[in-house]
């Protein structure tokens, strides 16, 4: 499967990495042509803000919101978990997010940078605990009926799941554990 | 998360919102630019508290202040203010001329300046989270950048080449711990992401740093000292991000009215890349 990296701005060679280590393709994706030639879509962790401008800027907000409409799974970290969401709280007026998993987040809710943390999480379908890194991290305050909670934190939802859409606060291609990007592979396949 | 960003650098709100505006992945808080702190000369220090809040304030993007070299007490100041990141400058007078601030000792991330890889692993020795080249602050000029950055990726493709006993000459030639020469030799990269700074001024500038290797952008005075900061500042966004497309560098680089003028490095009375140790 050819699984683009949105390589606007952020994480993206980490996760390109996890991705050739389940025998998936990685492509970075900057242009509409390129989004046209993946199956898939990783929105990595970066800077929410700068990545919805320059999804606009680049020509790629359209053709984003239409694949992901016709249902092309994506897997969003941190960041990424923003740009697929319903509702962002706490971010710019003019921030898109692009709904393709009814969940509302709320934007640095774990605190500036030096509030950053690890934590071991409990993932629902894993059976040993996935060790979480939450830089400036985002959680989840509303959930809508259809969207599955698969970890959480102090009782806020931080991996979340909706067909074959997978969306994370935390870094999971940060630590060499592949589990939670199989699970995204798994879900899109 | 800056990787692929523009970090810059802005000396009030105002400056903040439109770097935010632009698409910044970060704000550098600081009093006057470095082309002012050369031009007006004198001891240049940390941000005044009040400043840097102001600026924490209207910006929801991290937030970096300056540190004088080995000046531990203003980074004491700048974590209690809640910055997100630490920037150890050579553009600020040094309070130190033998240490760097032991950044070990610290919660809050520290971003600190490098000519060469020597230079780097030292500061990732003493707890650095990410390392820019130099360049020369405040010129406008991208010939130090581009010295500098070329000067620690070309140490580094030859250490990947290297045998295991050249790595013990490594570590003596840079000065550098043979544990940081030796895990280079196997990833070929530093362990920590290597950013750019230091005379940045058009957008093809900020692309030619990637296209070098660097993994995203500090742009200091070329912003706020052109003409019309607010597209120069979106056209580097850009840029930074299509750094590999021309005909998209082409598109961004156009009608930005003059750059900020820039100077020679040969006419410089001081260079702020000599400092630190």
């Amino acid at each position: 499967m050819k699984v683009g990296v949105l390589a606007l701005q952020g994480a993206v060679e980490p996760h390109a990495e996890a991705l050739r280590d389940l025998g998936a393709t990685p492509a970075p994706v900057r242009t509409p042509a390129q989004l046209a030639g993946v199956d898939a879509l990783v929105v990595p962790g970066g800077e929410s803000t700068t990545m919805s401008k320059l999804l606009d800027t680049s020509g790629l907000a359209g053709p984003l919101s239409d694949r992901l409409s016709s249902g092309m799974p994506a897997f969003g970290t941190c960041a990424g978990m923003i740009v697929l969401a319903r509702e962002v709280l706490d971010g710019r007026a003019d921030q898109r997010s692009y709904g393709a998993i009814d969940i509302a987040v709320r934007r640095n809710a774990f605190g500036r940078q030096v509030d950053s943390f690890e934590a071991d999480l409990d993932v629902a379908g894993l059976e040993d605990s996935f060790h979480g890194v939450f830089i400036r991290a985002p959680f989840v305050e509303a959930v809508g009926p259809h969207v599955e909670v698969l970890a959480a934190v102090d009782g806020h939802p931080v991996l979340c799941r909706s067909g074959p859409v997978l969306v994370a606060a935390f870094h999971p291609e940060l630590t060499p554990d592949r589990r939670v990007h199989r699970l995204f592979l798994e879900a899109g396949a | 998360m800056l990787k692929g960003g523009v970090i810059m650098d802005v000396v009030d709100p105002e400056q903040a919102k439109i770097a935010e505006d632009a698409g910044a992945v970060a704000v550098m808080a600081l009093e006057r630019v470095p082309s002012d702190i050369r031009r007006d000369g004198g001891v240049a220090r940390m941000s005044d508290p009040e400043m840097i809040e102001g600026i924490k304030a209207v910006t929801t993007i991290p937030v970096m202040a300056k540190a004088r070299i080995g000046h531990f007490v203003e980074a004491q100041i700048l974590e209690a203010l809640g910055v997100d990141y630490v920037d150890e400058s050579e553009v600020l007078t040094p309070a130190d001329e033998a240490h760097h601030i032991d950044k070990w000792a610290f919660t809050v991330p520290f971003v600190c300046g490098a000519t060469n890889l020597g230079e780097a692993l030292r500061r990732i020795s003493e707890g650095a989270c990410m390392i820019r080249s130099k360049g020369e602050a405040g010129t406008g000029n991208v010939v130090e950048a581009v010295r500098h950055l070329r000067s620690i990726t070309g140490d580094i493709r030859k250490i990947t080449q290297a045998d295991g006993a050249e790595l013990f000459e490594w570590a003596k030639r840079l000065q550098a711990p043979l544990p940081l020469i030796q895990e280079i030799h196997q990833t070929g990269k530093l362990p920590v992401p290597l950013f750019c700074a230091g005379g940045l001024a058009i957008p093809a500038d900020a692309a030619l740093a990637m296209q070098l290797g660097a993994e995203a952008v500090f742009v200091g005075s070329g912003i706020f000292k052109s003409d019309n900061p607010s597209a120069r500042a979106k056209a580097i966004v850009e840029a930074t991000t299509h750094f590999q497309d021309p005909s998209m560098l082409a598109k961004v680089s156009r009608g930005l009215g003059p750059a900020m003028p820039g100077l020679e490095i040969g006419s410089l009375d001081q260079t702020f890349a000599d400092r630190g140790w």
